[in-house]
């Protein structure tokens, strides 16, 4: 099966403060043991909240609104899709991240039936 | 949920990640998978009876490698009274056995003990069905029981596989070791075959009552990507990888609603996976940079890659996929890819000359009992207004298939000749 994480860190509205060095060789290599692990599909970082957009939809109606938005810890900074056999399997990856805070959510992508 | 099956689908998922590593490192100290496995196994056994109450631990990989090693000490200790040999091992294994939690290997380590996992479940000593079905157990961490539904076989089929294989490679005196020189060659083809075969099994399914098992398709591109990255300079691993992906992105489009097979051709390619066939395109590209475009697996995926190319069926390059074919007949001939060739032959000049192809192959003894040659012959007496011709030739081919959902489709193409045939029947009035 295929999974979403979302990483939902907060404080993403502005500028987010740069991880140290250390901090990111930690992130390096678990994604790098991801790979190895032919786990990962795909991968990315968004930039912040406030260059992004949202379109409301209203009827016929569309309104455009300009980031930031403001329920910061609801706000997804990046995102994985993960080819696991099972959510627990993902859930064992995901407790390996080198995170120190900061939510990610686990989602299965729908597909077709598989075995 | 309660605690207890909480922590029975952590210890399942904690397997899959870890067992291949953990079997890996077992097998380079003791030297052999039939012993390596068994130790993981008691393993496995005590997390189960440990974690459910006392929590699974925070490095649960270190723990199982840590709980293995010191039955293997045990073991080798007691074999030891009896064979003094086995001393140098003992030894090693003390030695080893600080440095051995897998948290401390380095990354180069455990991809070496894994590789060395790889070519020995594929050695060539065993047999191919030996070597698919121990892949599946130490490498993709499957159980006996999952490995026999996947394959449509009883459980006894597949654990007697696995007892023979490891019993053949201990009389066979194999080590856990890394071929180097001219035997890697061979031996990674040897690979690449078996992970070739699982994928293929689950994408035709060659019995059973449905087209393609996605399941399997799965694990046989896990071993894929996993491979692809502990060799990164092989051309061919790409090859195999991006022809693997390539193929599988057409997995959704290749079954239509009521489960029967839609062919290439047929395809809606909306349902085309873009994903999987970016991968593909990118790992075949790996494989072109590498030098290795010519090699069996890359020649196929470039195939593969006219097809994911081509917005639609009629955009396909057909002369390419001549082209392509031509360089796989000269690399490897044999009757089949010259079905294959005759096929794109008959897209890219005509129904004749693709026909001109297949009547070659008629009599060829391995294609005696081949559905698809009658399959292809139908197609192009069909195409060339032969209808009668090619309803025999379709109710020839759904004879032939093992696979129900194929036979289903022949005999409907067998039918639609008949109707076709009672059309011009008509018209000649």
């Amino acid at each position: 099966m295929r999974v979403l994480i979302m990483a939902k860190e907060g404080n993403q509205s502005g500028a987010a403060t740069p991880p140290t060095p250390e901090a990111m060789a930690e992130y390096q290599k678990f994604d790098e043991e991801l790979v190895k692990a032919g786990v990962v599909l795909e991968a990315g970082r968004l930039h912040p909240s406030s260059q992004g957009k949202r379109v409301r939809f209203d009827g016929k109606k569309r309104t455009v609104i300009d980031g930031p938005f403001a329920e910061a810890k609801e706000l997804v900074a990046g995102y994985w899709l993960w080819q696991v056999r099972s959510i627990d399997e993902a859930l064992e990856w995901l407790k390996r991240a080198p995170y120190e805070g900061g939510t990610f959510e686990v989602r299965e992508v729908a597909e077709y039936e598989g075995m | 949920m309660t605690a207890a099956t909480e922590a029975h689908r952590a210890i399942e998922a904690i397997w899959r990640i870890e067992s291949a590593r953990l079997m890996a490192g077992l097998a380079r100290v003791v030297g052999d998978i039939g012993t390596a496995e068994e130790l993981a196994q008691d393993a496995l056994v005590a997390a189960l009876e440990q974690w459910p109450t006392e929590g699974v631990p925070e490095r649960p990989g270190a723990w199982l490698m840590s709980t293995a090693k010191h039955r293997a000490i045990d073991l080798i200790r007691r074999r030891k009274t009896l064979e003094r040999k086995h001393e140098e091992i003992g030894r090693d294994l003390a030695r080893d056995q600080e440095g051995l939690d897998m948290d401390k290997a380095t990354g180069e380590e455990v991809g070496d003990d894994l590789l060395g996992l790889i070519f020995t479940a594929c050695h060539p000593v065993l047999s191919k069905d030996a070597r698919v079905a121990l892949t599946l157990r130490v490498l993709g961490g499957l159980t006996t029981e999952e490995i026999a539904r996947a394959f449509l076989l009883p459980v006894s089929t597949i654990a007697q596989r696995i007892v023979r294989a490891k019993r053949t490679l201990a009389e066979a005196h194999v080590r856990f070791a890394i071929p180097e020189g001219a035997e890697r060659k061979a031996r990674l083809a040897a690979v690449l075959e078996v992970i070739y075969l699982i994928f293929n099994e689950g994408f035709s399914a060659t019995a059973g009552n449905d087209w393609v098992r996605p399941a399997l398709c799965e694990e046989a591109l896990r071993l894929g990507r996993i491979l692809a990255e502990l060799t990164p300079s092989e051309p061919e691993v790409h090859g195999v990888v991006a022809l693997m992906e390539i193929q599988a992105s057409r997995l959704r489009a290749r079954v239509g609603p009521s489960g029967e097979p839609v062919l290439l051709l047929d395809q809606d390619r909306a349902h085309w996976d873009r994903l999987l066939i970016r991968r593909g395109l990118a790992a075949l590209e790996r494989a072109e940079r590498l030098g290795g475009a010519l090699g069996p697996y890359a020649l196929q995926a470039a195939i593969a890659a006219c097809h994911a190319r081509a917005a639609t069926a009629a955009e396909t390059d057909w002369m390419r996929i001549v082209a392509l074919y031509d360089a796989v007949a000269q690399l490897a001939p044999s009757p089949v890819v010259e079905l294959n060739r005759a096929v794109a032959v008959g897209m890219a000049f005509g129904p004749g000359a693709g026909l001109d192809l297949v009547d070659a192959l008629v009599g060829e003894p391995s294609l005696k009992s081949y559905h698809l040659l009658p399959a292809v012959r139908g197609d192009l007496l069909r195409k060339l207004g032969r209808s009668k011709e090619a309803r025999a030739e379709f109710e020839r081919a759904a004879s032939l298939t093992e696979n129900l959902r194929e036979r289903e489709l022949l005999q409907k193409r067998a039918a639609e000749c008949a109707a076709e045939r009672m059309e011009q029947v008509s018209d000649s009035d």
